[in-house]
């Protein structure tokens, strides 16, 4: 499986963010996006997810499911939690479970793997900026997807759940899965970088 | 389905709870229709005689009160962009949206019609006949609703813009449902006429409705 980007331009609010972007990563490698605020890093990612149109270019998947769109095979994580603070942690975790259609994973199980089991019962609202990002983090072990699309997913967690995020990282890209992460800080992996911005 | 019966019961979930939207109509409602005898004085033939345009614009004004927030919340927090992302298609996700969003707000305004009817004076017959009118009527106020609140979802203050969109829009279910409701009070008109317009304008509503929510909501993500 191969995500390929061609000269891939991108313009928001009339501003040309990126052009001529060429970008690939095969199964079981990461693609770290990496480049000061404001080059487009978030950017890329949301065209990938198809999110956003590109102005110019193309981004397509070689190998994937053939019957799936690209932004059907993504998951994506990004600045926004997707949670719910009305419902408790394990009813958020339990809905996105449902609706991405991932009925076998148990969602106990999960939130041990994340270190959120104690906090199952509890509201999300109460849960601190970190625990937030884990339980965001354990909506992309209730279904498998092949691509991880990461938008600076390390920030708020503490070293131990970076060293959980890094494990789960590893094991995806193991099973022959592909990352694409936004980010400022080393990711944790080995990852192939693609610059944007200043340097190209 | 499975998907979509997760979105429906979630959304039904988060309306219920503590500073959900489902309480905040029936309120709205109720108070609406209170206020009314005040401003009209106690003539109770007047009331009994207005009460079911009444009865209709408390409605019509309630259920648009918590439409704004049906795809800002989830716009908010990130839920929207997975949900577009999905697999399930997105006219599906938001027709269950609707459905939820009317199950939750939509359906406490027509338990609390009968009561209200009491205080605007009004007897049992033409109080069923307006319960059901709005059992008719509000799905067509929710679904076209809908697509205003996708309209309005990127932008800020955008409920609104929400009222102003889709208050014209609404102005057929208005006049038909308190037609069909009328014509329960003065016997000569016929009820059948109005009411089975307003039941296809809630069906069209029903199938137009999500495919604009869905096209906009594609259009307007970024």
């Amino acid at each position: 499986m191969r995500l390929l980007g061609r000269e891939v331009s991108c313009v928001r609010g009339g501003r040309e963010v990126f052009s001529g972007l060429d970008f690939e990563a095969t199964s079981g490698e990461a693609l770290a996006v990496v480049g000061r605020n404001g080059s487009g890093k978030t950017s890329l990612l949301r065209l990938i997810a198809g999110l956003l149109a590109p102005f110019a270019g193309s981004i397509g998947l070689e190998g994937g499911d053939v019957e799936l769109t690209l932004p059907e095979q993504c998951h994506y994580l990004g600045h926004r939690d997707a949670l719910k603070t009305a419902l408790s942690v394990s009813e958020n975790l339990g809905f996105w479970r449902d609706f991405l259609g991932g009925a076998k994973f148990d969602p106990a199980e999960i939130l041990a793997r994340v270190g959120l089991d104690h906090a199952a019962d509890s509201p999300a609202s109460f849960l601190s900026a970190g625990q937030r990002r884990r339980l965001s983090i354990a909506r992309l072990l209730t279904v498998q997807r092949p691509i991880w699309l990461l938008d600076e997913p390390t920030n708020a967690l503490d070293s131990e759940g970076q060293s959980v995020f890094t494990a789960l990282m590893t094991d995806h890209l193991a099973r022959g899965g592909l990352i694409v992460a936004a980010t400022h800080i080393p990711l944790g992996v080995a990852a192939r970088e693609l610059r944007l911005g200043d340097a190209m | 389905m499975t998907a979509l019966a997760a979105l429906i019961r979630r959304d039904i979930r988060i309306a219920l709870r503590v500073g959900g939207g489902a309480l905040i109509g029936v309120l709205f409602f109720l108070s609406v229709v209170v206020l009314m005898p005040f401003a009209l004085g106690p003539d109770l033939a007047l009331l009994a005689r207005l009460g079911p345009a009444i009865l209709w614009l408390g409605a019509l004004l309630a259920s648009l009160l918590t439409l704004d927030r049906l795809f800002m919340a989830d716009h908010e927090d990130g839920s929207l962009d997975l949900i577009v992302m999905s697999r399930t298609p997105l006219e599906l996700a938001c027709a269950a949206k609707a459905l939820a969003h009317w199950l939750a707000a939509g359906l406490p305004l027509i338990v609390a019609t009968p009561v209200l009817g009491l205080l605007l004076n009004l007897d049992a017959a033409p109080t069923s006949a307006v319960a059901l009118t709005l059992l008719a009527g509000t799905p067509a106020l929710t679904f076209t609703g809908m697509i205003g609140a996708a309209l309005a979802v990127t932008l800020r203050r955008g409920g609104l813009l929400l009222a102003v969109l889709v208050l014209p829009l609404s102005i057929p279910v208005l006049i038909f449902g308190v037609a069909a409701s009328q014509a329960a009070i003065t016997e000569p008109r016929s009820f059948g006429a109005p009411f089975s317009i307003l039941c296809a304008l809630s069906l069209v509503s029903l199938v137009v409705g999500p495919f604009a929510a869905a096209a906009s909501l594609r259009h307007g993500l970024d």
